[in-house]
């Protein structure tokens, strides 16, 4: 399929994905922050796709935006509103996040100015059709043992979960 | 412009609109399968009040129009006019949203739905993870539903919902990858997400993927089967709007227009999981024994199959037009009947001719399996009792999901075997 | 509308101080217009999630004073009134009433009456039942059988109002016997109904007693024992199916009862699945009595000799009868002038409904539904 309007997509998207990164945080209300979560996390997904990545894309939308998400729903909805109106919405630390995300950005300008050298000259576009193939080949082929090493690691946080909110197993 | 759209059907007729980049005939496409969609949940609303009522001794509408055909009608226009109720606690933009994420999340699936090898509106690598994933964001929208409405018994049916749709999508996808696999059986030995190549997948290894592996692929499907419901939230397990516990659960301070949406997602969902479950197991377009049923003879036989059974509906309505009151008072009726059946009839000489007949092929045994599907979610709701919450919960992760896990290991390792 | 937390008193509210992430309990309130509280019954439910904490029953949205009614009306006028408690078991109600009026007088019905008594009553058992069955399956979430159960009842109300008029609140006896003597054709009619209804009643058994879902949402679930029964009053098949063999037909037979030869079913583990067995069993029961009491009902009177006037001395009686949900009782206190002093009526499902706090405490939202259903309550007859 030859890609159609990418410029303007890719701006589409990032807005989406950025508007909505902002109104997760302004946001009062804890649902709405979700929904916007939502959105970009949605927006994340376009991304991958026009990075020719539809299985990130598409796992992206079942677990984060569809599984996670509802479990983070499932947990505020129990939240009594006007309560966590009234709480502190930002916190004190202003100066450290000040301090933190000049501190990035200047990275950001610094890698734009300086390190041209450093990105491909061209793009490489992988094969679409066998993206998923591609993906099991590294996954399950040269990085198994970091593979299993983090599923591993998701075990331990499940059975620590389970102690945690258990109190008889 | 006309060679635009000539492009596609000349060069092209192999590979979908969306594929072939061609705006217009994708439109078309995305136009026809949402009338079409339309189409069937209206139908659906009349038969399954007519097929339940039958099951239960009853003879369901039959007022609107000769034999309640006007029903759907009566009811969309009554749904329309209600007044639409914003409950004063409510958060106005949630309870807005919420319908409009379901109805969102219910129509986009069918982009991917293959109705034949090139009907469909595009076909995507990942077709059946998308559809899972963009099928799962519509528990988003019941959840926010039952959130929004600020009201106790939709936010237990929210909650009921939430925690139903998340915990059977495991079982699902179980069931669906280890069709996947099956798909991988070929020379190459190179599966694919793709619905229409899971389709072919089954042409080229001459057999539905629910008898590869006898009883393997059954019992996938049959955990997919009984997924399916539990996403939709049909009975047995509709306990998000259970009716006598939560008396209607996440929709319950919904009405008219926005209760509609409702109505709609909820069928063409069930539509569009039954259209997997069709692709994954049943064959998708494919006639049945396209390799056993071979010869000229035996097209000719399947493709007067669209034609017969219009006929066959039309003789019904026919029959029903004889079997009508003679008083007056059921003249126009009677006149509407005989009209109807009279479209019915030229419907189906217009599927006898042999250029439509041939076309229409496929289209016409992919919604004859969908249909048998939704014919089973009827059956269900009129046999069985509902499910309790722990009972649900405990069926999903105690049975479905040991069982798809067994069934993908196994099927994995027939695949080595064999 | 009264408030929710006067009421919930008992139920430990205790302190709701919110926190941010406190996940309190939620109370919801079951009615009084709700599909599955069986008419205007009100339960205020305390929840954690879905587990019910505790309940609160409130009722009296259909009273319309009965008792008191009485109090105003001669014996005779009374007579339909009782009609109007038990709407689905209305014979029953007029017999029990009826009999203890006659106990009170110290007049016997003939024995002719006596047996159409009988048969109305079972009758009527099996129509009580069969509402039960249908609207408890509704409950669960099985809608058909409803539909099913209403088809053969149909048949029993058909015999009702060729009998004597009226198809629900029959007013089928009066004091002293009957009013109407049998039409042409009674018999065969039940003799037809019993042969058509037998084949119905397996049926309803083959749609549920094997059906896993329906097993799994009845079995375990409401569960009573018998001591529990016995401390709350509970009778009738609720009892029954605690294990106790206790059903007045039996204990002190009244009107032709101990004639006939039948079986008091009875379960094992009291929990609402027994109580569906129970019942179904009763039906059949029923139908044997019936079949016993149809082929040979004696010649003779109807009606005893009952003075036009009726006046009885004075003197206080309590007469109960097993209705179809328990131990139908009056207690009628006369001060010997033409309208009772008192009549105070001892309605099963008021009773039995005492048990539902118990029953479904510590079990979910979905289990109140079955064990309300189970108890087969009538809010006319509990709030009277």
């Amino acid at each position: 399929m030859q890609p159609v309007a990418t410029t303007f997509f890719f701006y589409f998207l990032s807005a989406v994905t950025v508007i909505s990164g902002l109104l997760v945080i302004t946001r009062r209300n804890a649902v709405h922050s979700a929904l916007a979560l939502i959105l970009a996390l949605i927006g994340q997904a376009g991304l991958y796709l026009m990075l020719y990545a539809p299985f990130v894309a598409g796992v992206q939308i079942i677990l984060y935006a569809g599984g996670i998400m509802v479990l983070f729903l499932f947990v505020i909805m129990l939240v009594s509103i006007e309560q966590s109106l009234k709480e502190e919405q930002f916190s004190k630390l202003w100066v450290v996040g000040l301090v933190s995300a000049l501190a990035l950005g200047g990275l950001f300008v610094a890698v734009y100015l300086k390190g041209k050298g450093i990105f491909p000259e061209r793009v490489m576009i992988p094969p679409e059709t066998s993206n998923t193939q591609e993906i099991a080949n590294y996954l399950y082929g040269n990085y198994m043992f970091a593979f299993e090493i983090a599923s591993l690691l998701l075990l331990v946080a499940i059975i620590g979960a389970v102690v945690m909110a258990k109190k008889r197993i | 412009m006309l060679d635009y759209i000539n492009s596609y059907l000349s060069d092209t007729v192999h590979v979908t609109p969306g594929e072939a980049g061609n705006f217009f005939w994708a439109l078309v496409y995305i136009i026809a399968i949402f009338a079409g969609l339309s189409v069937a949940v209206i139908a659906m609303n009349w038969l399954e009040r007519k097929i339940l009522a039958h099951m239960q001794i009853r003879l369901g509408p039959m007022r609107v129009g000769p034999h309640g055909l006007l029903q759907p009608v009566a009811d969309a226009i009554k749904l329309l006019l209600k007044e639409d109720i914003l409950p004063s606690e409510a958060d106005p933009l949630v309870f807005w949203l919420a319908p409009l994420i379901v109805v969102w999340t219910a129509f986009t699936v069918f982009i991917v739905v293959p109705f034949g090898p090139t009907h469909a509106v595009t076909d995507m690598n990942i077709g059946v993870l998308f559809m899972l994933g963009v099928s799962s964001l519509s528990v988003l929208g019941v959840v926010t539903a039952g959130w929004a409405s600020n009201s106790h018994y939709p936010l237990i049916g929210a909650l009921r919902s939430s925690a139903q749709m998340v915990s059977y999508e495991i079982a699902m996808g179980l069931a669906v990858v280890s069709a996947v696999l099956m798909s991988s059986l070929n020379a190459e030995g190179t599966g694919t997400l793709s619905r229409i190549g899971l389709v072919q997948a089954q042409e080229a290894q001459q057999t539905w993927f629910i008898f590869k592996f006898f009883p393997l692929g059954l019992i996938a499907f049959f955990v997919f089967a009984v997924a399916m419901v539990a996403e939709t939230n049909r009975a047995p397990f509709d306990l998000p709007e259970a009716e006598s516990e939560l008396t209607a659960g996440f929709h319950t301070e919904y009405s008219g227009f926005r209760w509609s949406l409702f109505f709609l997602a909820e069928y063409s969902a069930m539509i569009a999981v039954s259209s997997i479950a069709v692709t994954l197991w049943l064959g998708g377009w494919l006639r049945p024994f396209p390799h056993a049923l071979t010869g000229e003879t035996w097209d000719l036989v399947f493709s007067l199959f669209p034609g017969i059974t219009f006929m066959f509906l039309a003789a019904i309505t026919f029959y029903s037009v004889a079997r009508m009151p003679k008083h007056p008072y059921f003249r126009v009726q009677t006149i509407g009947l005989a009209g109807f059946g009279a479209v019915l009839a030229l419907i189906g000489l217009a599927l006898f001719a042999p250029p439509v007949r041939d076309r229409i092929q496929d289209v016409y045994w992919f919604v004859v399996k969908v249909a048998g599907f939704m014919y089973l979610y009827i059956w269900y709701r009129g046999t069985f009792p509902r499910y309790r919450f722990d009972q649900l919960m405990k069926v999903g992760w105690k049975v479905l999901l040991p069982i798809g896990l067994g069934v993908l290991i196994l099927t994995a390792v027939s695949g080595i075997v064999f | 509308m009264p408030d929710a937390t006067k009421f919930l008193s008992h139920l430990e509210l205790g302190e709701t101080d919110q926190t941010f992430l406190d996940s309190n309990e939620l109370i919801i309130n079951m009615g009084p217009q709700h599909p599955a509280t069986h008419g205007v019954l009100r339960v205020i439910l305390k929840l954690d999630g879905e587990k019910v904490l505790g309940t609160e029953c409130v009722i009296g949205y259909l009273h319309r004073g009965v008792e008191k009614i009485a109090e105003h009306r001669t014996y005779t006028m009374f007579n339909p009134y009782v009609d109007r408690m038990d709407y689905v078991a209305a014979v029953s109600n007029g017999l029990g009433y009826c009999e203890a009026v006659e106990k009170l007088m110290n007049v016997e019905a003939p024995p002719r009456a006596n047996y159409i008594r009988v048969i109305l009553t079972e009758l009527n058992r099996l129509a009580s039942h069969m509402l039960w069955l249908g609207t408890h399956a509704l409950d669960i979430g099985a809608i058909t059988p409803l539909f099913y159960t209403f088809r053969d009842r149909e048949e029993i109300l058909k015999i009702f109002e060729k009998y004597c008029g009226a198809r629900l609140t029959t007013h089928a006896f009066r004091i002293g016997g009957c009013l109407y003597e049998t039409y042409d054709g009674f018999e065969q009619d039940v003799t037809r109904f019993l042969k058509f209804v037998a084949p119905k009643i397996d049926e309803y058994e083959e749609l549920l007693t094997t059906n896993r879902i329906w097993v799994e949402r009845t079995k375990k679930v409401g569960y009573i024992t018998a001591d529990d029964c016995k401390a709350l009053g509970v009778t009738g098949p609720v009892l029954r199916a605690s294990g106790v063999q206790w059903d007045l037909r039996k204990a002190q037979p009244y009107a032709a009862y101990k004639e006939f030869d039948f079986d008091i079913p009875t379960g094992t583990n009291g929990d609402t699945y027994d109580r569906y067995l129970v019942r179904m069993q009763e039906m059949r029961q029923s139908l044997r009595i019936i079949d016993q009491a149809v082929g040979k009902i004696p010649e003779g009177p109807i009606m005893a000799k009952v003075p036009k006037v009726i006046k009885p001395a004075v003197g206080e009686i309590y007469h109960s009868i097993e209705a179809p949900k328990g131990e139908l009782g009056y207690f009628i206190v006369s001060d010997g002038s033409t309208q009772p002093y008192r009549v105070r009526v001892r309605p099963p499902s008021f009773v039995n409904l005492q048990a539902l706090d118990q029953m479904v405490r510590g079990q979910l939202v979905a289990d109140v539904v079955a064990v309300i259903g189970t108890l087969d309550i009538v809010l006319g007859e509990v709030d009277r």
